[in-house]
């Protein structure tokens, strides 16, 4: 019976996607067996765990496995209840969050992605793109703090907090490597705010990946696309 | 509940907007359908919608709700009439929005893929991998309908929902390549039977576009995204 009620989490320590379900497992106060993957030397493990994608993370639970971050999450708001809830209990309040957090992994990843994988002058439209749905997430936060004052505890934390931290924690990072303001004070305020309460709590900034090293595996990243690009 | 309580914007071609109908009539939800016309978006439209500007847009009580599986989560929670598009317990809300995620990120893409493949080459290597994909989910319908006639077990669910919606589509492919992707007698069986049986369900028979119809307005599309005039 133990052994079937254990918790495995496959991951890879650079990906924002295993990093949100480690945050959600650590919130929760789930005892969990961590599994690093090398994703250039997938393991037979993960690849008879998630076929279909052949990604991580995966959660293993009761011997079955769950792919997909966001859909990981939500599976694990619902079966443990301690900490707090990820999702609210109101349908519209939750449809907001989703419809946020989808948009922080695919829309806002998609273009911090494209401004890293271009040079000169596409860039700076695709910076100003970037600028653009930081605006729109910036207006959309405004009916989640109305008051405009993210103050943020553990107890309450929800899954869009967890979600953008894992996205953006690493900002400083994202600023070093692509030398433009991501998290920009005066064209997103809130968003400004928020994280920066985000990253005040231990457990947060205790669990994303240490500044240098992420700086040192970006340029690595950057190094191998642009020698294969130019190659 | 007043009908006017209850807006979808949307238009007859799109297999998005007809989750949401799906869903809404799986809960016998009265509502008014707002048809927006094919090359322009309406005010409306762009005010509830404004971070994506596309349909299908549910307005309840003139709050809006935007993206279709976001939509049928929130049509779920919302009214307990009929039956609960998602399971109950969380391994296998876990595996419905899986399946869900995969036809909207790898699936439906791959079904794109065909139609704008500029050459031969590129597309049999769509149709590849929409045949593949076929292929998983021949087998996942294998695994979770333990036998029943939907994904969803008696009644149509989630995955029944974010697939079948697709069908006329699929339809529309084989027309236009003259190859048979549901196939009866070969790759998948049991999702030709399914196809057939989500197709008359009392839910879908009415809102699930004709073949024919779609292929007309599939000439119109396409015409309009090469910029040329349709014959």
């Amino acid at each position: 019976m133990a052994e079937e009620s254990k918790v495995t989490l496959y991951g890879y320590w650079p990906s924002p996607f295993a990093k949100m379900v480690e945050i959600a497992l650590k919130l929760k106060g789930v005892p969990y067996e961590y599994v690093e993957e090398d994703l250039t030397n997938k393991s037979q493990m993960l690849l008879s765990l998630n076929p279909v994608h052949k990604k991580v993370p995966v959660l293993v639970h009761n011997g079955k496995p769950i792919a997909e971050s966001l859909v990981i999450l939500e599976y694990i708001d619902e079966t443990w209840k301690n900490g707090p809830q990820l999702l609210p209990m109101d349908p519209y309040k939750r449809a907001q969050v989703r419809f946020w957090a989808s948009f922080v992994q695919q829309q806002l990843q998609d273009s911090m992605i494209k401004v890293a994988m271009t040079e000169g002058e596409a860039r700076e439209k695709l910076v100003e793109e970037a600028y653009e749905k930081m605006r729109l997430l910036d207006e959309g936060l405004k009916s989640f703090f109305p008051d405009g004052n993210p103050s943020i505890d553990t107890e309450h934390l929800g899954l869009l907090d967890v979600v953008f931290v894992s996205f953006f924690g690493n900002h400083k990072v994202h600023e070093e490597v692509l030398g433009f303001k991501v998290i920009d004070p005066e064209k997103t305020p809130l968003i400004h705010c928020w994280l920066k309460a985000l990253l005040d709590l231990p457990l947060l900034k205790e669990t994303l990946p240490p500044h240098d090293k992420m700086v040192a595996f970006i340029k690595f990243i950057n190094e191998s696309a642009l020698k294969s690009s130019t190659a | 509940m007043a009908e006017s309580d209850v807006k979808l914007i949307g238009a007859w071609p799109s297999p998005f907007v007809l989750r949401a109908r799906i869903a809404l009539n799986i809960k016998h939800v009265d509502y008014e359908f707002v048809e927006e016309k094919f090359g322009s978006k309406s005010e409306l439209l762009l005010k509830s919608n404004p971070v994506h500007k596309k349909i299908p847009v549910l307005l309840h009580a003139g709050k809006p709700i935007c993206e279709s599986l976001i939509i049928v989560e929130y049509v779920d929670e919302t009214w307990t009439s009929g039956s609960s598009i998602l399971p109950s317990d969380p391994y296998d809300r876990a595996i419905a929005r899986f399946w869900a995620a995969y036809v909207d990120e790898k699936f439906f893409p791959s079904m794109k893929g065909i139609a704008a493949a500029p050459n031969e080459e590129a597309k049999k290597a769509a149709l590849e991998q929409v045949e593949s994909g076929l292929a998983f989910l021949e087998e996942a319908f294998g695994k979770i309908s333990k036998g029943k006639p939907f994904f969803g077990g008696e009644q149509i669910g989630h995955i029944d929902i974010a697939f079948g919606s697709l069908l006329a589509w699929l339809r529309v492919t084989e027309k236009t390549t003259g190859l048979k992707l549901l196939d009866q007698a070969k790759t998948t069986p049991q999702l030709a039977k399914w196809a057939e049986t989500f197709c008359q369900h009392p839910a879908v028979s009415g809102v699930m576009p004709e073949t024919e119809k779609l292929a007309e307005f599939a000439k119109l599309l396409f015409a309009k995204m090469k910029g040329i005039n349709p014959q």
